[in-house]
Formats: C-alpha cells, structure tokens, sequence
C-alpha cells in the first residue's frame, strides 16, 4: 500500500543545486571582500611608501610624514606583551591542563578566563589607566617611586604613566586570555600515552610536563603564541584610552618613554577629512600588514623547524 | 643473551648517582605553587576589572553637584548630550541602540555569509580549496580593526553606500556595520565550521545511506545536529561586535541619537568612551565619569552573553563526548 | 626516596632459573594482595581479591573485558592515582613494602615497578633518549656509564642489533613491533624489579606478537612479570601461572598448565575453552 506522497525528483535536484549555489556565493562574497580591501589600500597606498616615509617622525604636512615613531612602539609594546603574557599564559594552561584536578573551583576559572576572552580591549584599557598608567591613584606622578636611572633602558617610575611599560603590560592583559585557550588546546592535544609513560618510569607531574607534554605542544603553542602577537600589534583601543595616543617625536628609549603605535597613527591619519592623510594612513596599513605577514611566516617556519626532529 | 644483558643493564641501573629526593620535592612544590600564582592573576584581573568599574560607576552616580542623575535616569533617558548644552543630559538609550545597530547590521551580513561558508568548506569543499580558504579567512582574522574602519570610510561608504542613496554621509551606521560584519566573519565561520566538522560522520553516513541529498544531509541533519555550536558561535562573534571600538569610532560618526536609520550617523558605546579618553575632559568631571558607568553597562552586556555562549559550547561538546 | 633496607635489586635475587630449567613454584614471593578491592567513583570494580605472586616469574591476568584485571594491575604501580575517583582498600605489598600506604612515594614505586602498555608509546625523541629518559630522571650517570645502560637494555629487549646504528633518529619511525620492544627497554633501563604488561601485543601483528612473547619468556630470568591479555593462547605460551578474573572477581588462580588443562570452577573452564568471553 503507498501513501504519502513523493517528492518530485526535480524539485529535491534543485533545492540541492541551490544550496550548493548559496554555499559558493558565501564564499566568494569572503573571497571578495578580502580582494576589495587588498586592493583599495595597495591603489591608496602605495604612492606614499618610501624609504623616507618608513625614516621620518609625524609631521603636519603629509608629504614629510613617516612612522618611525610609531613603528618602533609596536616593536617595543608587542615585545613586553610577549615576555609578559606568553609565560603567564603557558604557566596557567600548564596549572589548569596538567595539575588541576577535576573541581567547581577549576571550572570556575576555566568559565572566568572565557568570559576575559569576550571583554572588549577597550574595557581591558580602563583597568590598565586605573592599575598601570596611574596606580590606583597610591603614588601620584610627580612623586613617583624611581628605580635606575634614566639612562638605562630598565629606567622605572612607579605610577608607570603613560609609558611603553604599561601599553606593554596592557596589551598582555587583552591577549592573555587568547594566549590561555590556545595553550590549553595545544596540551590537550598531546597524547594520554605520552604522559602515562613518563609517569610509569617514575616521572614527578612537573618532569612529565618538562620534558614530554611541553615539548610535544610546543610547536602548536608557539603557533597560538604568533597568533596571540599579532592580535596585539594590531590593538589600538586599548592603548588609546591609556593615553598612548600623542604625537610622539622620538623613539623609546627606555621602559618611561612616551610611545605611539601604528594602529593609533594609522587612526589618527584615517580621521582626518583631508585625502592625502589617507593615502599616508593606507601606506602605513601596508607596513602593518607587512609585519603581520612576517609574523605569519616565522610561525609557519617555527612550526617546522620543530615538528622535524619528531619526524623519521 | 637477553637475560644477561637484562640482568647487566639492571646492574648498570644502580650506578648513578641518585638525585636528591628533597630538592626535588622543594622544586616540585614551588613550580606547583609558581604555577597556582599564575593562574590566579586572571582571576585577579577580572576581580580588578569589577571592582574598578563599580567603584567609578557608584562615583558617576552619586555626585553631589549632580543629583539629577539616576539609575533610572540613565538607563531609561533618551538623550545623550554630555558635551553640549547647558546641561548635561546622560540617557544611555542612544548609545545602546547606537551598538545594537551596528551590531544588527554586522551580523544580518556575517552569519548568513559566516555560515553558508562554513557548510561550503565542511561539506563542499576539497581539502585544496579547503586550505586556500582557510588561510584566506586566517588572512581576514589578522587585519586590525583600524583598517576595517578605513575600508569602510575610504570604500565601502563611497563606493558602495553612496551611489545607491545619496542619504548616505560620510559617517554612517551602515558602512561601520558592514565593516564589523567582515571583522566578525572570520569567527562565525572558524568557529561554526568546527562545529560542523564535530557532527559525527555515521550520522551523515546514515541519512546518506536512506537516499537523501547533500541538501537534505546539510541542512536537515548536519545544521540541527551542529545548531547550538553554531549559536555559540553567533553568540561570540556579536560579543565581538559589540565591544569592537576602532571601527565604529572611525566610520559610524560621533552623534549619539535614538535611529533605526542605517544611513544615518551614530555613536556606540565605545565610540563615546574613545571621545572621552581622546578629549580633554578634566578626570574628576562628570562627562569623564559617565564613561566608566558606559564601560560597566558594556562589560555587563559582554559579560552576559560570553557566559552565555560559553555554557552553550560546553553543553554541546559534552554531547558529542 | 630510596628504601635500600625494604629493596632488593633485581641481580641480588639468587637462584634465578636459568632458560629450559623446569618449572617449579617458589616460595619467594613478590606480590601479595589480600582482600582487595577497588573503586572508580562508585563503581566497585574489584571484590576482595587475595592474590601471590611469585617472584621471577611470568603471571598472567586473564578474563573477558571489564573484569578488573587492568584495574588490578594499574594498582600495583599506583598509575590509577591519576585517575579521579579512583580508590582501593585492602592490602598490597610488593617484597613487603605496603603500595596503598598513602605515604607511599609513588614516584619511587614505579622506578622499581616498569609498565609496558597496550599500544606502544614511545616519546617523539631519539631512540637513545627514548631508553635514557628514566635512569636521567633518577640519578645522575657518567655519560660512558648511560651509553652502556641504553644498549644493554637494547640489547635485553632483542632490539640493539636492529637500532645500533640509527641511536639518534627519532623512535618514531621505528615499526610497531619494534616500538614496543623500545618500550620494553625503557622501563628495563631504570632498574625495575617488577615489569607490568597491559595487553603488550593487542596492537601488533603476529610476528611482532611472537618476538614480544619470546622476549617476555626470556626476561623472567630477571624480572617478575605480570601480563594482561586476552589472548589465552599467548596467556600459555608465555606464563607460569595464570589468575582467572569474572566481574572483578578472582575466580581461580594456578599454575598456568594445571588452570588450562584441569581447571578447579566450572567458568574458568567455559572461559578457556572459549565458551563465552
């Protein structure tokens, strides 16, 4: 007996094809949109690059501008982030994947650090003004604690100010959450088998996570690092409510030195209304990719040169 | 032969010199207690974030020369005007519905894009183009947000917005939303795709097996049985959208008003808070202030919905464990 | 933590019976449990088992799957402490010390009790890494005195003359066979007086399976030896005795040719002869 009625073959042929169809249109719709941005800022940009532009300090006249300032900040502000943060990062995923025990207090923090991953820069920004730039208002700036002199580049003030330290420490703050989970998974990942044989020769927990978790992750962990990094050198939010948005003149010389990034001079030029500011904002983009591509790279060449030893 | 080399390595075994059992049990306790330290600091960070923006907020709105501010006058007034006029007006609608816009339009153009390219690279796709794919998306999610606002302001409005209506400024909601929509597109798609690719084989495997189509397998099977991955996914990506600062504080303008209107100028909560900080707003004022009581409203509103999504993906991974 | 007046090294044992000797039970007994039993969470998954074992000697643990005796063995190094919820009561001793004492230091315990797993698991290092990671994490060698460690535990796992030129390349592109004849040396290296074995050849093929019992018959000259297997040919083949397990139960336990042959209970009968499991 045959009830129901079937459903033309046509009609399923169609309904498939569309899908199909709507599935590649998405796609080319990313495809295009990254093509459209590459290209507007390449036509934008390119006839402002010069040796001279990547050399030279602000400047009012576009002509006479560079980035040298802000492209030294980056490198000082990423490099304190990174001495900062991926330590901190490692350590914890290590507590949280290697020692913790199965607990509420355990999947309280594990929640707590999600939700840190979800907050935006610009609120992290607040917490670092209050905290770094002015020291819960304890010591006020003019008579702040001194450590070394200003010559040496461990010059330190405590309130830091606005300085390269506290966007350091800042940007460490915004990405120590991503730092976290990317560990975390890249631990996961190591074999049980692994860390049941060193336990079975007699491993300590931290001998097991020294010399078998740790270097078997390592590579995905410096991956997640790299990843980490460039979420940092392209951050602006939160610098800019710590007051790192000035037009700075020279390049840091010390841990006190007043610093601008590129994001922020890159903000700065794209503000204005004027079209040879962003032809300038648009050659300091290039750059900003540009560092992000090398970024990219030295993760891909760290990620060989250390899964080749694993290999026969 | 085995059993003499057995018995000489065991032999050989017992020469070194042993380790010392307490040193190595001092070392061990202060990794324990160095690791335990550092994984208190994000604790301590959040603890610090609340603490921080409470106290600020409870001293916006209890400040003696301004009594007229409220909860209630906050959170229900319709008019944001700190800087202008006479007096100070501080109704936190306009800067909510300012973000929610953005964030609308962002996520009417990324989810349906976002998802529809996470189906295509989980179910359609060769491993080849696969890879392209995925780098071209890892490309999109290492763009800094300052340079979506310029796409917006130097592309997207003029060039695709203004040609259609000439009611489009040059600061709009439209162009800001778009461009947060493409900041967001990486997330939904990475993060709705590995949802995808946790549906279990057998169960597209079985649908395959009673004659349905790709189609039926996709969106019948494969998308219900991925669904709440997915929401989470939708859910992060327009926390995302939210707090996403450099973009909206370049293109959607600096006028805070209650509008539904795409092409019109808005001001979102951290577009505000970048106005304040940028200006020259003396720190004990009340406009200085009334940017911590926005920062508070936005963590809140931040906070709720991670939380939310977090719970989600934890539900659904326990599914499929 | 060393315990020199509770532990005997394995080459001061005397009497150890040479290849071929026939088999005789000994007195000498290494592991004694009495009325243990076993928990995960709630689940009890051991019943007040009472079980010797004899030193020098190859015991099998046998029975169908979830009838405790992988439980059993990983309480004999403590490795189920890594597993929450995991608990034992009752007695176990190996050549008298106590293993439940919750003053047990366990770190030392698996120095002298070596465990050899069901898939071979060797560290994405060197061959010779592989071998030297134990003794390295207990004492320091002289760096003569480590090379002669590697290839005479090489040399006991039958596996020297296969890797001696390649001691620097990853274990990793070693056969599956070979992996677990590398595993072997590892837990040899260290000196242990007991060599755990979770179903050692479930993962390999039959030539690798025959050169792995060869070698396990070889290395009771030195070492006690309890294995866990399935397999009830390889359970003859390479044991001494044999204890039967049934839902966490000991069933029956005996000689290994007297348990196959004339088996006391009617399950373990049904068992060995494959009617069930």
């Amino acid at each position: 007996m045959k009830t129901g009625r079937t459903i033309p073959q046509a009609k399923r042929i169609l309904s498939n094809r569309l899908m199909w169809a709507a599935c590649l249109g998405a796609t080319t719709i990313a495809v295009l949109v990254l093509s459209a941005l590459l290209i507007t800022i390449a036509i934008e940009g390119t006839g402002a690059l010069s040796w001279s532009f990547l050399t030279s300090f602000a400047s009012r006249k576009p002509a006479q501008a560079g980035i040298i300032a802000p492209l030294m900040g980056s490198i000082w502000v990423c490099a304190i982030c990174a001495i900062v943060a991926i330590p901190v990062g490692i350590g914890t995923a290590i507590y949280l994947e290697e020692y913790a025990r199965r607990s509420r207090i355990k999947s309280l923090i594990q929640l707590n650090i999600s939700n840190l991953s979800g907050v935006p820069s610009i609120v992290y920004g607040i917490l670092a003004l209050v905290a770094f730039v002015r020291f819960f208002g304890i010591r006020s700036a003019d008579d702040a604690w001194t450590f070394g002199n200003a010559e040496s580049i461990f010059y330190l003030q405590i309130p830091f100010g606005p300085s390269v330290i506290a966007g350091g420490l800042t940007l460490a703050l915004v990405v120590l959450p991503i730092m976290i989970i990317s560990s975390q998974e890249a631990l996961r990942s190591v074999p049980q088998s692994l860390r049941q044989a060193a336990l079975a020769l007699g491993s300590t927990q931290w001998q097991v996570v020294w010399h078998v978790t740790l270097p078997a992750a390592l590579p995905t962990i410096m991956t997640g690092a790299i990843l980490s990094m460039s979420r940092a050198i392209g951050e602006a939010a939160p610098l800019l409510v710590i007051g790192g948005f000035l037009l700075v003149f020279q390049t840091p010389a010390n841990l006190m030195s007043d610093f601008t990034v590129l994001p922020l001079q890159i903000y700065n030029w794209a503000g204005r209304p004027q079209s040879d500011f962003h032809k300038i904002a648009a050659a300091a983009i290039i750059v900003q990719l540009v560092v992000l591509l090398a970024f990219n790279t030295i993760a891909i060449i760290i990620r060989q040169k250390l899964q080749r030893p694993l290999q026969s | 032969m085995t059993s003499i080399a057995a018995r000489t390595a065991a032999e050989i075994s017992q020469r070194g010199r042993i380790r010392s059992a307490a040193f190595q049990g001092f070392f061990e306790g202060s990794i324990k207690a160095t690791l335990i330290a550092l994984t208190l600091l994000s604790v301590l960070t959040t603890v610090v974030i609340i603490a921080v923006l409470v106290e600020e907020t409870i001293g916006f709105f209890t400040m003696a020369d301004h009594p007229e501010i409220s909860l209630w006058s906050f959170f229900t007034g319709t008019e944001w005007s700190p800087l202008l006029g006479a007096k100070p007006l501080f109704g936190v609608l306009p800067l909510i519905s300012g973000t929610l816009l953005v964030t609308a339009i962002a996520g009417i153009f990324a989810m349906p894009v976002g998802l529809l390219t996470a189906v295509f690279l989980s179910e359609y796709a060769s491993p080849r183009t696969r890879s392209i794919l995925k780098s071209v998306l890892e490309v999109l999610a290492g763009v800094p947000t300052v340079v979506y606002g310029f796409f917006a302001l130097t592309f997207i409005t003029p060039y695709l917005l203004q040609p259609l209506s000439s009611s489009f400024g040059t600061y709009n909601a439209m162009g800001a939303g778009i461009a947060v929509g493409i900041m967001i597109l990486p997330i939904v798609c990475s993060l709705s795709e590995d949802a995808l690719r946790t549906v279990p084989q057998s169960l597209r495997d079985g649908a395959y097996a009673l004659g349905a189509t790709k189609f039926d397998v996709t969106a019948k099977v494969v998308i219900p049985a991925g669904l709440s991955g997915v929401v989470a996914a939708f859910l992060l990506a327009l926390t995302r959208a939210i707090g996403e600062t450099m973009i909206v504080a370049l293109a959607a303008g600096g006028l805070a008003q209650l509008t539904v209107n795409p092409s019109q100028q808005v001001q979102t909560m951290t577009a505000y808070m970048v106005q304040i900080f940028l200006g020259d707003a003396p720190a004990a004022g009340v406009e200085y202030r009334s940017s911590y009581a926005v920062a508070f409203t936005l963590f809140l509103i931040t906070f709720i919905m991670t939380w939310t999504g977090a719970i989600i993906l934890k539900r659904y991974r326990e599914e499929y464990e | 933590m060393e315990q020199p007046t509770t532990t005997s090294t394995p080459h001061s044992h005397s009497g150890s019976p040479s290849i071929g000797e026939p088999m005789t039970l000994r007195n000498d007994t290494a592991i004694e449990m009495q009325n243990l039993s076993a928990w995960y969470s709630k689940n009890q998954v051991l019943h007040a088992i009472d079980l010797d074992i004899a030193a020098k000697q190859v015991c099998a643990f046998i029975g169908p799957s979830g009838c405790g005796k992988s439980t059993l063995l990983r309480w004999l190094n403590r490795m189920n402490d890594t597993i929450p919820g995991a608990r034992a009561t009752g007695k176990i001793a190996l050549h008298g010390v106590s293993l439940l004492d919750s003053a047990l230091d366990v770190v030392d315990l698996r120095r002298r009790v070596g465990m050899v797993f069901q898939k071979p698991n060797p560290f994405p290092k060197s061959i010779f890494d592989n071998v030297a990671f134990g003794p390295r994490l207990h004492r320091i060698y002289s760096r003569t005195d480590l090379e002669e460690l590697v290839e005479q535990s090489l040399r006991a796992s039958a596996l020297w003359d296969e890797v001696k030129d390649r001691l620097t390349s990853s274990a990793l592109g070693l056969s599956g066979g070979q992996q677990q004849r590398l595993c072997i040396a590892r837990a040899i290296a260290v000196g242990p007086e007991l060599l755990l074995m979770d179903e050692p050849c479930s993962a390999l093929d039959p030539r690798s399976t025959a050169s792995i019992e060869e070698l396990i018959r070889e290395l009771r000259a030195t070492y006690t030896i309890v294995i866990v297997t399935h397999n009830m040919q390889q359970a003859s083949r390479v044991s001494d005795s044999t204890a039967f397990f049934y839902e966490g139960k000991l069933v029956e336990t005996g000689p290994t040719d007297v348990l196959f042959t004339t088996p006391k209970e009617r399950r373990t009968e049904d068992y060995v002869t494959g009617r069930f499991g």
